[in-house]
């Protein structure tokens, strides 16, 4: 049977191209593999070989023509005894499959003008009545870890000085005499190898917990976060998930300087597939990590050096495990809203404080996960007290307010009564000199002044 | 590369030496499909091509036993036909469609099967080098015995992250087998202009790591180097290294000149080593098959090849839903 060779596409963008030459003539014999032609590209002149065996019966294109479209036949190929010359005319050109358009993708309706109320869990998140003890962030971090991994066999702890030294900031204290040395695991130092064969180990039934020292080192595995941790499951469809923890410090600490004193969360909250948490108080920290570990996905979980050391109320409950994606209302009030996360807390409910003496109720909501984010505790908060300050420690171009405020803006416009101010960290490096890192740091007078602009006092 | 004027009688039986010629022919005919319907625009971006290479992924399957992984990096087709997952389904993932082995979403680079425990079908060089670690380290963990076939090109070899993974592969016993399969070109660089050292292999020495030149083209010499590294690894002694010296007939994509080389280089493989030329010439100077076989044989495989593309071209678009899902489980 006689089959056409198409004009070939020979690169993502070729609609047409010049048939530069045949290697070939009428009466050859090919089989698949053999160069049959040169073909120039938008891009490069390519060869062009044959996929099926016989013989070349006809050209129909001859050598030096330019603009031959895409799927055109360029040849005829026939069975031995077959006779070319009794074939019919070349067909006109197949209809290129390409040019199928694509089915519109429904855009999403506009936001109403007036939304009503979002539905908001504000359930509480343990029982009014269980009792409180004074625990560090440190200890809350590792009774999560300790507690996950009494329960599931296959939640491991990775990272550098995790196991011996006992941490470098001593979060897994104790860790590796109660679980030992295949659950506790010291890597050397090589951020990108070992967040690799974490994420790996996930792919293969485990479920890690990988400690950066501080995420400023995790730059360099950052590859395998985004694309191989997160993208999987998507690229999967659906196969592949995984279930890991990236966690450890973020953001400044104290006369570190520049590359040591950086707030990652607006880089991860970009990315579909992760999770980003990013807690303030210990009970939350518990009770987040112990969420995170048990997630089916990546989830990047943001500490701070400096709230290690602090002490917070905690739930002595069985199992404290908070959901992700739930913000908490720290402090109710009607005139502003002061929302935050992690450390920029607290500065907001410093503010707070400051602003109530003076008359100025504010809302204090801590949103503790960043992705996915609950909006509708935000919107709802808006809508009553209309007005809005986001604090950070971050940058402010692309900030985790700015996202905040477009969000506020297309669903709750009509509620603002004055502009949204982002407060950050100021648009530089951090320096080292002690007065310069206090001036590049959000400080609790930024979001005092930022409350009396959006409440024009 | 090894001329492959072998004359000693390989140690195989006829069965056998018709399921690699099968199972290469197979890759071979695909990949020209493959090729075919993107020069029809069926397949969009980027298309791999894995024709020369066949032997490497045939004769490892053929060391390998049921449970062990493998995962490589786009250039990926080959790996998926053969540890058994279905030509239909990578052939329709091919041209995005739903009845694709990732619904459509991943293409010719992103595709997974727990079932054949394949794990990928990786576009970032090297990445999934310690992702197989990684792998390696789940199997020791829950000590099922199981080994890895990472596998990754001569470019690749050069990424740091590969040397961070040497390490830890070594200091922990990993049961990885590292597979570097030496195609000689990293995109259009040869290696002598990419690669401080002739051979690449050497490099595993610096961390204690074992490893051994293997004739890539020679599904027999991939197969026992495959059982020898496989054997070290379930000993509990750790990874393993192939370099696999082999040869890619097509550019490193579709869209690829191949300028870098000459026709006449490409041509000379072809006529002198071809992967599958010598499996067919054992089959037909041993008398295990008459060529009446061989050709039942390829008519066979241009059916089921045939059966893909059809349903590569049947299998409708995903439905627009699936672009909301499988962001999170």
């Amino acid at each position: 049977m006689a089959t056409e060779i198409l004009m070939p596409a020979l690169s993502p963008t070729m609609e047409e191209g010049t048939l530069a030459k045949w290697l070939v003539k009428e009466g050859d014999t090919v089989s698949s593999g053999d160069i049959m032609a040169e073909i120039e590209t938008d891009k490069a002149t390519m060869e062009f070989e044959a996929v099926d065996e016989g013989i070349v019966g006809k050209i129909l294109i001859s050598e030096g023509t330019e603009g031959v479209k895409v799927n055109t036949p360029i040849a005829i190929l026939v069975e031995e005894g077959e006779d070319a010359s009794a074939l019919p005319a070349a067909a006109p050109a197949a209809a290129a499959v390409t040019e199928a358009a694509p089915a519109a993708v429904e855009a999403p309706a506009p936001a109403a003008a007036a939304p009503a109320a979002p539905v908001v869990d504000l359930s509480p998140d343990w029982p009014a009545d269980a009792e409180m003890k004074s625990e560090t962030v440190r200890e809350a971090l590792r009774d999560a870890m300790a507690e996950e991994m009494r329960g599931d066999e296959d939640v491991y702890l990775m990272g550098e000085e995790v196991a011996e030294y006992q941490g470098a900031y001593k979060i897994s204290q104790g860790l590796l005499d109660e679980f030992g040395p295949k659950r506790v695991i010291d890597t050397p130092i090589t951020e990108h190898g070992f967040a690799g064969i974490a994420v790996g180990s996930a792919f293969g039934g485990l479920k890690p917990i990988v400690e950066f020292m501080t995420f400023n080192f995790a730059m360099q595995a950052i590859d395998q976060i985004i694309n191989s941790a997160a993208k999987t499951l998507y690229m999967s469809g659906g196969q592949m998930g995984c279930p890991i923890v990236f966690r450890g410090p973020n953001g400044a600490a104290a006369r570190v300087a520049a590359q040591h004193s950086q707030d990652y969360a607006a880089w991860y909250m970009q990315i579909p597939g992760l999770k980003v948490v990013m807690p303030y108080s210990a009970a939350d920290a518990k009770g987040l990590l112990k969420s995170a570990i048990r997630d089916p996905n990546p989830v990047i979980f943001l500490e701070n050096e400096i709230l290690y050391g602090r002490t917070f109320d905690v739930p002595q409950v069985d199992d404290l495990a908070i959901p992700l994606g739930k913000a908490r209302i720290w402090r109710e009030g009607s005139d502003v809203t002061i929302v935050s996360f992690g450390i920029g807390m607290q500065y907001a409910l410093e503010a707070a404080d400051k602003l109530a003496e003076e008359g100025i109720s504010a809302e204090v909501i801590d949103l503790r996960t960043i992705r996915p984010m609950d909006t509708g505790a935000i919107i709802n908060s808006v809508m009553k007290t209309n007005r809005l300050v986001t604090v950070e420690e971050g940058w402010p171009q692309g900030s985790v307010g700015s996202y905040i405020s477009s969000v506020v803006m297309q669903e709750a416009f009509d509620y603002l009564d004055a502009p949204v101010i982002n407060c950050t960290g100021k648009d530089v490096p951090m320096p080292y000199a002690a007065n310069l890192e206090k001036l590049a740091l959000i400080t609790t007078d930024e979001v005092i002044a930022a409350v009396k602009q959006v409440t024009y006092r | 590369m090894a001329a492959r004027k072998t004359t000693k009688k390989p140690n195989v039986s006829a069965e056998e030496l018709k399921t690699y010629y099968r199972e290469m022919l197979l890759i071979r005919r695909f990949e020209e499909k493959a090729g075919q319907l993107y020069g029809m625009g069926l397949i969009g971006g980027f298309c791999h091509l894995y024709i020369g290479q066949e032997a490497v992924v045939v004769g490892l399957e053929a060391a390998a036993k049921e449970g062990d992984k493998r995962i490589t990096s786009y250039r990926d087709h080959g790996h998926m036909l053969a540890c058994g997952m279905d030509p239909g389904g990578v052939m329709a993932e091919l041209t995005g469609r739903e009845g694709g082995l990732s619904k459509g979403k991943g293409g010719s680079m992103h595709m997974f099967s727990k079932e054949k425990h394949f794990y990928g079908g990786h576009g970032i060089v090297g990445a999934q080098v310690p992702l197989g670690a990684g792998l390696a380290f789940a199997d020791k963990y829950k000590e099922n015995g199981g080994v890895t076939f990472t596998y990754f090109g001569d470019g690749a070899a050069n990424q740091g992250q590969v040397y961070e993974t040497f390490n830890m592969a070594a200091l922990w016993d990993l049961p990885v087998v590292f597979v570097i399969e030496n195609n000689q070109y990293a995109m259009g660089t040869a290696q002598a202009r990419s690669t401080s050292s002739p051979d690449i292999y050497v490099r595993g020495e610096a961390f204690g790591i074992p490893g051994e030149i293997v004739n890539g083209m020679d599904v027999l010499a991939v197969k026992a180097a495959g059982e020898k590294a496989v054997a070290h690894c379930r000993a509990g002694k750790g990874p393993y290294i192939l370099e696999v010296k082999t040869y890619r007939y097509r550019g490193h994509s579709m869209s690829d000149p191949a300028k870098y080389r000459t026709r006449e280089e490409v041509q000379k493989v072809r006529e002198q080593s071809d992967p599958i030329e010598h499996v067919r010439e054992l089959l037909l100077t041993g008398k295990h098959a008459t060529e009446d076989d061989l050709k039942a044989i390829d008519k066979e495989i241009k059916e089921v090849v045939n059966q893909a593309a059809e349903f590569s071209k049947e299998s409708p678009e995903p439905s627009l839903d699936e672009l909301w899902t499988d962001i999170y489980a």
